[in-house]
């Protein structure tokens, strides 16, 4: 099992080339979205590379968990329910989701994970 | 007018490798103003054969089940510019497939000249999400003609590829 700074390191990488950004952008509390900039697509494009780089499968939802937001039973009115909250802590255990549950409008939940969320989901992979 | 940007395969591997020819012509429209009296081959246009070396490759491992569609540059680098009387070279290799997607890496050449190469990214989408189907199969098959892709086309044991009967 890699030590988390080498997984880091990888998960950098993938990033630089998937988002075309420069190395010292990548700090472990930088935004996918808001702060490196990535977009939908990227994400397929860094889950490619994270499979490919750690030899891990990365079901769909896993990191995008849009059956939850998106059902009606955990969103009403365009935010979060505490059922909802409670099923995106259970699907993302990696996931620090304090900020987004100060604020659990849908719509933010794009700019919640961070590069330190990745690093501990490849971690929570390479260990089960 | 037709969206070709690649004239001919030589060389086509299943699943993994092909390479295709573009030959620059001043006879084509598009170079008479780019730029006035100084023809340069767009660079966009380019990567727009790069994408279609790589992704009827990718289209053809996926037994063209899918809708392959360009979803991202991930990265493209030019070393000159292409002029007319070139003959670009693209090679491209796919570097990851799966069913949603692949991931593959293109090089253009000018005789032993690396002119440019680009990471391009594509997304596979099944019919209802959000693309029209993009050809007809015939007209499809007829493009796969006119670039000799069951001529030259080779499974990874070198058994000539079957013709589809669409």
């Amino acid at each position: 099992m890699p030590s988390r700074d080498e997984i880091f390191e990888k998960v950098k990488k993938a990033l630089v080339d998937a988002l075309g950004v420069d190395e010292e952008d990548i700090l472990p509390s930088a935004t996918m979205v808001g702060d490196l900039g990535a977009e939908s697509i990227d994400f397929l494009d860094i889950v490619f590379r994270l499979e490919k780089s750690f030899g891990i499968k990365i079901p769909r939802g896993d990191l995008f968990p849009e059956d939850v937001l998106s059902s009606s039973e955990f969103v009403a009115g365009g935010k979060v329910n505490a059922a909802g909250i409670a099923a995106l802590k259970t699907r993302m255990p990696f996931a620090d989701l304090s900020r987004f549950e100060a604020n659990p409008n849908v719509q933010n939940f794009a700019n919640t994970l961070t590069v330190e969320d990745m690093v501990r989901y490849v971690q929570s992979k390479l260990s089960a | 007018m037709r969206w070709f940007w690649v004239d001919r395969f030589n060389e086509f591997v299943r699943g993994q490798h092909a390479t295709a020819i573009k030959n620059i012509s001043l006879s084509e429209e598009h170079l008479h103003d780019h730029f006035p009296g100084a023809a340069v081959m767009p660079n966009s246009l380019v990567v727009e054969g790069m994408a279609q070396t790589a992704g009827l490759l990718a289209a053809d491992a996926i037994s063209f089940e899918r809708r392959v569609v360009l979803a991202k540059v991930a990265s493209a680098v030019f070393h000159f510019d292409a002029v007319p009387g070139d003959s670009l070279v693209y090679k491209a290799t796919i570097l990851d497939l799966k069913p949603s997607g692949s991931l593959t890496h293109v090089t253009s050449m000018v005789g032993d000249k690396l002119q440019g190469e680009a990471e391009l990214f594509f997304a596979h989408l099944e019919p209802g999400e959000g693309v029209p189907r993009l050809f007809e199969p015939a007209e499809l098959l007829r493009w796969l003609d006119h670039l000799h892709i069951y001529d030259v086309g080779r499974d990874v044991d070198g058994k000539p590829l079957d013709r589809p009967d669409w």
